[in-house]
Order: C-alpha cells, then sequence, then structure tokens
C-alpha cells in the first residue's frame, strides 16, 4: 500500500496544494505510513454496518426565509488580500 | 494567596461583596500576564486595553450573575469581533472578523473580561502547539514539555493563572488532552450541546466548544453561560439547559461507573493506570458501584478517526484560497497556481498532512476502502457505548496514555503522536461528553481521569467529577512557576 510520490503529486494537485520535492518525498512516506495504521480497520467485517454519517439524530433543519440585515460590504472585503470597486480582485481566470 | 490564584467563583464572590473591584482582579491577571508570560507563551494576543476597559464598565454598571465580570481567554480558533483571530497560522495571521463567534458573544453578554486569544497548534490540529506556526507554549508544570494541544495555550494560560479560565475545541482531545498535561479541568462538551458558530472548523462532526478551568464549580458556571440552542449552527440541539451548578452535590451512593479494560491495558503507562484505579477505588469508598467493562471496538477510534478528521479537515480547508480573506501569495498570474501557491506557504506541516490524507480518503477510487470503512466502524464504536450505558451512569479512563512529553519527542514518528489521542478519540467518535480532571502525579507531572457520561448527561460528570474534587486536593496543587519573579 505504498504511495508513490507521483500520487502525492496527483493528490497535492487536487487539494490545490504545491509541494516542494522534500515534501513530496516526505508525504510519500508519511501518508503511506497512516494508511498502513489504518489496515487495521480491515480487522473487523464491516459488510453488515451502516456508516455512521451524523452521531446525533439531527435531519434536514429549516428556518422560515424570512429577510434579515445582512453584514456591510465593506466589513466583509476588508479582509481581503486585494479589492478593487468593492469586489474582490484575482488573476486572470480565462 | 494571590488573586490570580483563585477559581472563577472564588473571585466572584469577592466581587459581589465588594471586597475587591474587577478592575483590580484584571489588574492581578494582567499583571500575572506581564510577570510568566515569556516564560510560557500561552498568547497569541493579549487584550489587555480592551480588559480594562470591559473591566471598568463591569465596576460601573449592575452586577451580572454567573462567572461576569471574570477575566477569560479565548482559543485563538473562536472569531472575536474587531480581534484578530488567527487560528495560529501563517494563513490569518492578519484576519479580523467582523463578527464574534456565537460563544465569544455569550461570555461578552455575560460581562466577562477578555484578557487575549490562546494558542493552539495551527487550525487545531496537532496535540502539543509544536504545531502553531507562531511559537510553542510550554507547560507550567516544566517549561521543557509540551502543555498537550490543541488547546494547549487554554490549558497553559489556566494553569499558570494567566487567566482565570478559558475556552478551548476539542475533535479528538483538544481539550481533555491538554486539561490532563497541566493539571486543570478540561470538558468537552455533548457534540451539539454548544453552538460552533464562529468558531473556524477543523473536523466539523467532531468539532465541540468547551471550557478549561481550575475546578469543577468553575466549569459548571461556564457551561450555563455557554449551552443552548443557536439557529445558525445547524447541527446544535434544541434542548433544554439544566442549571449546571444544581450537580454539585457531593453524594454519589448508589452511582454506577464502568471502567473498561482497554483502556488500561496496552500502550498506557502503568503509572497512569495505578493513579486511576486509586481514583475508582475512592469512587468506591464514596459509595459508587464500580465494575470492568469492555468496550471492544474502541482500539479501531485512531485509525478511524485519523482519516474521517483529515477528509472532513481536507474540505474545511477548501475555502482558504487567498481569494476572500487570508494570505495570498502576490506573485501567481493564474487562478490556479494562485490557490496553490497561497495555500503552500499559508498553511504548515501537519495542516497539509491532513488535507493531502484527506483528499487522498476521499478521491474516487479510495473513497469505500478508506472513508467509507471508518464510518462504518464508528457505529461499532458508538454502538460499543450505547451498550455500557445501558447499565451504567458514567465511564471513567485515563485521559491520556502518558504525561506531558518533552519537546520534540515525538517528532520523528507520526503514529506515535497521533496516540496522545487514544483514549480521548473513541468519546469524539462517538459524539459524548467527557471531562478530564487531575487525579495524580507522576514524576512531578499531572495525570488526568477522563469521565464520560450518555448525550446530554454533562451533569452526571458535574456530579462524578465534584465529589471526587471535594475529597481530595489535586485540583488546589498550582507549579511553582514565578514563585521567585515579584511573589
Amino acid at each position: 500500500m505504498a504511495i508513490s510520490e507521483k500520487q502525492v503529486e496527483q493528490v497535492a494537485h487536487l487539494a490545490r496544494l504545491k509541494l516542494t520535492e522534500p515534501e513530496k518525498q516526505l508525504f510519500a512516506v508519511q501518508l503511506t505510513a497512516i494508511l498502513e495504521y489504518a489496515q487495521k480497520l480491515n480487522e473487523l467485517n464491516t459488510e453488515t454496518v451502516e456508516p455512521l454519517h451524523h452521531i446525533l439524530p439531527v435531519y434536514n433543519v429549516f428556518r422560515k426565509d424570512e429577510a434579515r440585515p445582512g453584514t456591510p460590504r465593506e466589513e466583509i472585503l476588508a479582509n481581503a488580500p486585494l479589492i478593487e470597486d468593492g469586489q474582490y480582485k484575482v488573476p486572470r481566470i480565462i | 494567596m494571590q488573586l490570580y490564584e483563585l477559581t472563577g467563583h472564588e473571585l466572584k464572590e469577592k466581587l459581589d461583596k465588594k471586597e475587591v473591584s474587577c478592575q483590580e482582579i484584571t489588574a492581578a491577571f494582567i499583571n500575572r500576564i506581564e510577570q510568566v508570560e515569556d516564560q510560557i507563551k500561552a498568547f497569541v494576543t493579549v487584550t489587555g486595553e480592551l480588559a480594562t476597559q470591559q473591566a471598568r464598565a463591569y465596576d460601573d454598571a449592575e452586577p451580572v450573575p454567573g462567572l461576569g465580570g471574570i477575566p477569560y481567554g479565548l482559543k485563538d480558533i473562536i472569531c472575536t469581533r474587531g480581534i484578530r483571530t488567527t487560528a495560529s497560522s501563517r494563513m490569518l495571521e492578519n484576519f479580523i472578523p467582523f463578527y464574534d463567534a456565537f460563544v465569544a458573544a455569550r461570555l461578552a453578554e455575560h460581562k466577562g473580561v477578555l484578557l487575549g486569544k490562546l494558542n493552539l497548534d495551527e487550525f487545531a490540529m496537532g496535540s502539543s502547539t509544536e504545531q502553531s506556526a507562531f511559537y510553542p507554549t510550554r507547560n507550567p508544570w516544566d517549561l521543557e514539555r509540551v502543555p498537550g494541544g490543541s488547546s494547549g495555550g487554554s490549558a497553559a494560560a489556566v494553569a499558570a493563572g494567566e487567566v482565570a479560565y478559558a475556552l478551548g475545541t476539542d475533535s479528538g482531545g483538544s481539550i481533555r488532552q491538554p486539561a490532563a498535561f497541566c493539571g486543570v479541568v478540561g470538558l468537552k462538551p455533548t457534540y451539539g450541546r454548544v453552538s460552533r458558530w464562529g468558531v473556524m472548523a477543523y473536523a466539523s462532526s467532531f468539532d465541540q466548544v468547551g471550557v478549561v478551568s481550575k475546578d469543577v464549580r468553575d466549569c459548571a458556571l461556564v457551561m450555563n453561560m455557554l449551552a443552548g440552542h443557536d439557529q445558525q449552527d445547524s447541527t446544535s440541539i434544541d434542548k433544554e439547559v439544566p442549571d449546571y451548578a444544581s450537580f454539585l452535590t457531593p453524594d454519589i451512593k448508589g452511582l454506577k461507573i464502568a471502567y473498561p479494560r482497554e483502556y488500561f491495558q496496552q500502550g498506557v503507562d502503568s503509572e497512569i493506570v495505578q493513579q486511576v484505579m486509586n481514583a475508582l477505588k475512592h469512587y468506591e469508598q464514596l459509595g459508587a458501584i464500580i465494575e470492568e467493562v469492555s468496550l471492544p471496538h474502541s482500539e479501531y477510534a485512531l485509525p478511524a478517526y485519523y482519516l474521517i478528521a483529515p477528509a472532513e479537515a481536507s474540505a474545511n480547508m477548501a475555502r482558504f484560497d487567498g481569494v476572500r480573506y487570508g494570505l495570498r501569495d502576490q506573485e501567481a498570474d493564474n487562478v490556479v497556481d494562485m490557490f496553490s501557491q497561497s495555500r503552500s506557504v499559508g498553511l504548515g506541516d501537519e495542516v497539509k498532512r491532513r488535507i493531502m490524507l484527506g483528499t487522498y480518503a476521499l478521491s474516487s477510487g479510495y473513497y469505500d476502502a478508506y472513508y467509507l470503512k471508518a464510518l462504518k466502524v464508528r457505529r461499532l464504536i458508538a454502538e460499543d457505548f450505547q451498550r455500557v450505558f445501558a447499565d451504567f451512569d458514567l465511564i471513567v479512563t485515563p485521559t491520556t496514555p502518558t504525561i506531558a512529553f518533552r519537546f520534540g519527542e515525538n517528532s520523528g514518528d507520526l503514529i506515535a503522536q497521533y496516540k496522545n489521542d487514544l483514549l480521548t478519540v473513541p468519546i469524539n467518535m462517538a459524539g459524548l461528553p467527557g471531562m478530564s480532571i487531575p487525579c495524580g502525579f507522576v514524576n512531578g507531572m499531572p495525570v488526568g481521569m477522563q469521565l464520560v457520561a450518555q448525550p446530554f448527561d454533562e451533569g452526571t460528570i458535574f456530579k462524578a467529577a465534584y465529589a471526587f474534587e471535594q475529597t481530595t486536593d489535586y485540583h488546589r496543587a498550582r507549579p511553582t512557576l514565578g514563585v521567585n519573579i515579584n511573589g
């Protein structure tokens, strides 16, 4: 169950992380170790067990759809790294 | 006895009797922070000026019940309006929230005095504060040792007398483990009991806000301020909140306590086992009924947790993309590079590792084998607890397998690091309330005992913890830190 550096690269791309070569080597070793540890779960037969997604018996939670005051735009934008004309600015996408 | 050494309720009594003003109490804590913070490094941000203003406002107005007016600290993952909230990450080094988390607002409504924001492992991922992007916090009992984590700043600050109490968060042991390492009380309430709104998410199906305090009464009084339904958190439960202080009665005759043998076996330091067994004998002398039980699936909790929690973390961390807040790499000339480079510069090793692991466990081809498998095991673990609670009121275990370890001691071995959470993770897997209280010392370092009850039965935990505390002195022990520094 060894994770190769190539696989690390693929996962890093999915996760939008840019890793250095030493990081790739380290993560390949460490992810392999953790996934090997996780093999312990295979000692258990879970064929008939339902996965537990939510620990509490809470299902859809609804509230009335009523208009409420929102947060002023300038407060939200105050933490943005780069804005222009009251909007987030990012590098060219297409 | 200095003011900073007192518990919150002792301070409150003096405050109510007008023996001392809120400003004097606050000044005593600020002074204490100035004396010892260089050694402890519990804070990311000290808000001394704000605290002084809040104290003056308290003195000028009508007294507030509960722990109103008592100075506290917040783990720096809990958003505070107008006060920098970093999650101890470079990513959010300059982030200033425009709103208060539900729990921060609750304490503000009770006229608490905020002394500052406390250090943690980055985004609550870690067990030592060594993963803080800024600096590690030190254990007040031995500065060469970690305070535990991720709420290490919260536990160290309480133990060192820098705050009267603190809030932390606990997803796999992050309140109970540092509380045990620092010799203080730490409660992780039932999942859903306290709103998570405004608390940065790590692993959403585990995260819960809780309390670090010097004694059980303070913990109950703080829970009275925090617990309750919040519409803004869809996992917050609309269920009546009892007065937790009403459970603080010393009589526990007939209380049925189970101790699961798996939590006293291999991997747990024998001296710690001995201390907790002594505590169980003590409970027996107080009239409790003690029996050994088995929780056979608990040994699978840790590997299952380290698949589910990173999976959730990888989704939660996706929001940090350098667009709306947080660090942005300004060099990138296309948007994908901007995302990737911002995240790579802004996030630390452990966060990246968990994002990678979670992304892998959720990726197509591996989802069933890892993530889904772990969720199935999670059910088996939760069912074990249900079976035991059909016959028992309380489960007692050690909180941690070892005493606080030295800095760097586990740095080479990831699995060894993760095993700090061996005895606390199963409780989060089942969503149960759990508390760590001091129950002894090994090599001069505090040992914690973990009390676990059924969902929403924090009351039984308070009752049993209080009975222990009333008949022992462990909670009164304080580190001698700073004893030679101007008293």
